[in-house]
């Protein structure tokens, strides 16, 4: 009974009967003639959701690997810092985080006036950096833990007979360690990736317009609560669903233990 | 001997914004502080009840139930907390006043300590539902039959057999939760509730001192954060007496 065949249990199909009722009906009797005017916008605010995901993700990640060196093998004056840093990341709440950088960072440039004259300054004015160095630093902070686990999990007696082999050490975090710290970890790092997912709306707070906003400025202009709400809820499993796909994908590609 | 102290380290100007007194915003940064907590509790216990229900439902449900239950997980789990909050406060909002109009009331105001238990309540719950789910399945299943055995009613069961025994396996999973609530209140400021994020922006707005009371802010929140590592450690050290430790069964 798995597979397709456990969805055709007689109390499945009608479970799916009424869901499909369900959806006719919020197609039939709720509004929905304000999608043609802000589907271009709305097209645009999934893009950027995504893009802000996967930038945010692929650099916090990559921030995560030396914190979670530093935390699983580093001398005391690496570890202590990595440690804190995870801490406070993990400790407080991401919004808060966001808006400090924001708000924080955004009033204090201002007065310098060497940042206002450099090249840098039409990026520092916009909201989209902050978005982006905060929600990196979040990902790397939650990911720093993880990796710390991933790294001191690898077995020891991989790392001796890289060494006995006569790698550099180099090659050896290259080739034998990090990967088998990758594998370890990855339903994890999908579990991660969803939830960094469902942090992104947040950074609408700080008028970086992402599918959140959209559906916010739809309520804001038509007054219409619920359809814009339930569409973008739908967005989001649906994005969650990919990633949650994308990850399986992967997981099945990596040889594990068991076969060899 | 203080001040100057605090003179020659220049911090003057934020003990006097942090002060309790009234031109200071200490007082109301503790205010919102006691509202998020109070929300966190809430939710927790809540989310708590809401877990033990559905945990129950998936272990021993009749089939439509546990799908039902497989389904609120899923959504919850993949939809953003904050869209979620959306939904929520207005699908409560529009409940109540529907029943408040049925039954010939006006609409009715509701309290924000509500909506934000109710709100970040049916979220925990569907979290704790899995934790709790997996926690009663890792008791060994001899214990619970033995309960059976000598005829104890369930409800019995649950209290005297089912959640002793499961506590140990629970409070890491629910340690983190707790974690979440705390944070999560933060999102209740986008809709308009002074909890702590929301107290500290007005005053960071107010003053143009945004540093000082959001470094403010997250001080309190880590606070909250490490005491409650500590409290959790105890409980979990409490609830696993009297079980062989993990560590040492591994070798």
């Amino acid at each position: 009974m798995t597979g397709w065949r456990a969805l055709l249990l007689p109390h499945r199909l009608l479970l799916m009967a009424l869901f499909a009722g369900f959806v006719i009906w919020c197609a039939l009797s709720l509004r929905w003639d304000w999608l043609p005017d802000y589907l271009p916008l709305a097209v645009e605010g999934l893009w950027r959701t995504i893009w802000i995901l996967a930038v945010t993700c692929i650099l916090g990640f990559l921030l995560a690997i030396p914190l979670g060196l530093a935390q699983a093998v580093g001398p005391w004056y690496l570890a202590a810092p990595a440690r804190a840093f995870c801490t406070i990341i993990r400790g407080t709440p991401l919004l808060l985080q966001i808006w400090l950088l924001y708000y924080g960072f955004g009033s204090l440039f201002p007065q310098f006036p060497w940042i206002r004259a450099s090249e840098l300054w039409p990026y520092l004015r916009q909201a989209w950096p902050y978005a982006v160095l905060a929600l990196t630093l979040s990902y790397a902070g939650y990911e720093g833990e993880v990796m710390r686990g991933a790294f001191s999990s690898v077995n020891k007696g991989q790392l001796e007979a890289a060494r006995a082999f006569g790698m550099p050490r180099r090659m050896i975090f290259r080739r034998v360690w990090l990967p088998q710290a990758i594998r370890n970890v990855l339903p994890t790092l999908g579990g991660e990736t969803i939830l960094q997912l469902k942090a992104t709306p947040l950074v609408a707070t700080i008028t970086v317009i992402e599918i959140y906003a959209v559906s916010s400025r739809v309520r804001a202009d038509t007054f219409i609560v619920y359809e814009p709400l339930l569409l973008l809820a739908l967005v989001y499993m649906i994005i969650a669903g990919i990633i949650a796909l994308i990850f399986g994908r992967i997981e099945s590609r990596v040889p594990n233990r068991r076969q060899g | 001997m203080v001040e100057a102290l605090l003179d020659t380290l220049g911090l003057t100007k934020t003990v006097e914004l942090l002060s309790l007194q009234p031109p200071g915003w200490g007082g109301n940064l503790l205010r919102g502080l006691a509202n998020s907590l109070q929300i966190a509790f809430g939710a927790f216990g809540f989310g708590l009840l809401i877990g033990l229900g559905g945990a129950y439902g998936k272990l021993y449900g009749g089939p439509i139930l546990r799908d039902l239950l497989t389904i609120y997980t899923t959504v919850i789990r993949a939809v953003p907390e904050l869209v979620l909050i959306l939904i929520l406060y207005y699908v409560g909002t529009d409940l109540i006043n529907q029943a408040a109009s049925a039954m010939g009331y006006g609409r009715v105001e509701i309290s924000g300590v509500a909506a934000g238990i109710w709100v970040l309540g049916v979220v925990q719950g569907a979290y704790a539902t899995e934790v709790l789910r997996g926690a009663i399945q890792a008791i060994p299943s001899g214990q619970l039959e033995a309960a059976r055995a000598f005829g104890m009613p369930p409800l019995m069961t649950l209290r005297r057999v089912t959640i002793p025994a499961m506590m140990g396996f629970a409070t890491p999973g629910l340690a983190n939760l707790w974690l979440i609530a705390t944070k999560d209140t933060a999102l209740l400021a986008i809709v308009g509730f002074s909890e702590l994020t929301l107290e500290t922006r007005q005053a960071a707005a107010s003053t143009r001192a945004y540093f000082t009371f959001f470094l403010a802010a997250g001080a309190l929140y880590l606070i909250v954060t490490l005491f409650s590592g500590v409290i959790f450690g105890r409980i979990e050290k409490w609830a696993r007496r009297g079980q062989p430790s993990l560590r040492e069964g591994n070798g």
